[in-house]
């Protein structure tokens, strides 16, 4: 015990062998009442020391924890959360998982995470529930369409998948959109069919197991309080269960990413909004697929539980309260009237609100920071969720390495202040834009 | 959400716009460093709780002003004109 390292990791590897998920072992366990099951992860108490401590356990503090061991061998690692696993965005977006940016920097990068999802089940012996239902984005004019065309393009020289669908496709497709109005008439759409849905939960659930059974300690009800900084340098952090020190520490708070930048004097440039979403009863199978109405701001799918759940913009003034205002609530519900009527008739179960970084350009941040051996992994604005494999992997890479890993080189932190700015959505970079 | 508006009175949040933090205001002198332009154009404190934002009534009296609020709670606690009216008769 000398090794609290190598104690950790022995522990770890036998806790992992006796629990490998499989249809043998559902079967087994439910003949003899299912009294064989043990917890997915260890409950450690947090050490003095780690080589690398996360900040942040949700889905991207998750995977980069898990790929710092996995791809890099290094697994004297603390993954610290406020709250539990998995409670924060990750467990509160609309599970869309997709690669169709155009933008050079996001293209390779969202290209990489997709093909991560597809590999993700395997990988972490964990059922995330990974469908690939298809994602159709529709076009209402011939300018439309061609953005469409162009965006598809580059999804197909990115590697990816981009089909450009006429209206009759569109219409053979999902017949329930109104075809008949005139305000928004379906001119085709671009479908991308490896783009799909994911269990939200699962996925934050299938890392927190993968780190924890390679060694990595995941420390629930530990709030950072404090970053300690000598000499320019990171040397640990403060918690609410006593101090921790750390060579490395990685703040990957999206949603509090500011408050834990602030412990550590730094500002970002993020702006907290909230977005709201959308479930209603569950229903008989009617919407396939991912169904995007961007001139709506409105998408839509349907969970495997049968409810449909869709999404709208952000409520556009900054906000910490996990919940919106009616406006965009209204917005949200005209959209969805006017592309599918059908849809009125189903009741609202549930709406929520989560809390996005948002970045003046709508681009994510993968990076260092001026204070040596801090790491920034924040400014996901909506797109989060289909970034968490990437994102783990990626931070993994520049933590490990020091080099920014190369689908994720132009996340840069400061990108603002030289220039290199990343609009997607060609809206303009600045603040209340995105 | 409703803002009072110092001209027109409480309105509904429909009728403006949020334009951001109130950092746009503390615009940098002429000549200033990149530093500074970047903490004016980019870099947010990003409260959690009382924030200074800028609203334009659109659809009112086309005001500009600073909203005091709370993020956490959506409470707005006040509204001031960005620009004063001057004591001078006849300009603004």
């Amino acid at each position: 015990m000398n090794n609290p390292r190598k104690a950790g990791s022995l522990a770890a590897e036998k806790w992992g062998q006796q629990m490998r998920y499989s249809g043998l072992k559902v079967i087994t366990e439910g003949l003899f009442g299912n009294k064989g099951w043990k917890a997915a992860w260890r409950e450690p108490d947090p050490r003095p020391e780690y080589d690398v401590v996360i900040i942040g356990g949700g889905g991207h503090g998750l995977a980069a924890a898990y790929y710092l061991a996995k791809n890099h061998g290094i697994t004297n690692v603390a993954v610290l959360e406020k709250g539990y696993l998995g409670g924060g965005n990750v467990g509160r977006n609309t599970t869309i998982v997709r690669a169709n940016y155009y933008m050079p920097g996001n293209s390779e990068f969202y290209s990489h995470s997709l093909k991560l999802w597809e590999g993700l089940e395997a990988e972490l012996n964990y059922n995330v529930m990974h469908s690939q239902r298809g994602q159709l984005i529709l076009a209402h004019s011939d300018g439309q369409r061609d953005t469409l065309a162009r965006r598809g393009n580059a999804m197909i020289n990115q590697g990816d998948d981009a089909e450009l669908w006429t209206r009759d496709q569109v219409r053979d497709f999902a017949p329930y959109i109104d075809f008949e109005q005139t305000r928004f008439p379906i001119y085709g759409g671009l479908m991308h069919k490896r783009g799909g849905t994911a269990r939200h939960d699962a996925v934050a659930w299938g890392y927190a197991r993968g780190a924890d059974r390679r060694g990595v300690d995941l420390i629930q009800n530990c709030e950072v309080t404090g970053i300690d900084v000598v000499n320019g340098k990171v040397t640990g952090v403060q918690t609410t269960r006593g101090p921790i020190r750390a060579k490395k520490v990685a703040m990957v708070a999206a949603g509090r990413s500011s408050q834990v930048a602030a412990l550590a004097g730094l500002r970002l440039p993020i702006e907290s909004h909230v977005l709201q979403a959308y479930v209603t009863e569950g229903l008989k199978p009617v919407i396939d697929s991912v169904i995007s109405f961007g001139m709506g701001h409105f998408y839509v799918s349907q969970s495997d539980k049968g409810g449909l759940v869709f999404g709208g913009d952000i409520d556009f003034y900054s906000s910490y309260a996990a919940r919106g205002n009616l406006p965009m609530i209204e917005h949200v519900m005209e959209a969805g009237m006017t592309l599918m009527p059908m849809i009125g008739r189903a009741k609202i179960l549930r709406i929520w609100g989560g809390i996005m970084d948002m970045t003046p350009d709508g681009s994510p941040i993968i990076d260092k920071t001026p204070i040596e051996g801090l790491f920034v992994d924040a400014g996901w604005n909506y797109g989060g969720f289909k970034a968490v494999p990437a994102s783990g992997w990626c931070l993994a890479h520049l933590m490990a390495t020091g080099e920014s890993h190369e689908v994720a080189r132009r996340f840069r932190l400061d990108r603002f202040r030289t220039g290199h700015v990343m609009d997607e959505e060609g809206t303009g970079s600045q603040h209340n834009l995105h | 959400m409703r803002i009072p508006c110092p001209v027109c009175g409480t309105r509904d949040r429909r009728e403006f716009y949020y334009y951001g933090a109130e950092d746009y205001l503390k615009r940098p002198s002429d000549g200033s460093s990149i530093d500074e332009l970047d903490n004016h154009l980019f870099l947010r404190d990003n409260p959690a709780g009382v924030t200074r934002d800028l609203w334009y009534h659109e659809t009112g009296c086309a005001s500009w002003m600073v909203v005091t609020r709370n993020t956490v709670t959506h409470e707005v606690l006040g509204a001031e004109l960005v620009a004063k009216p001057s004591k001078k008769k006849g300009t603004l």
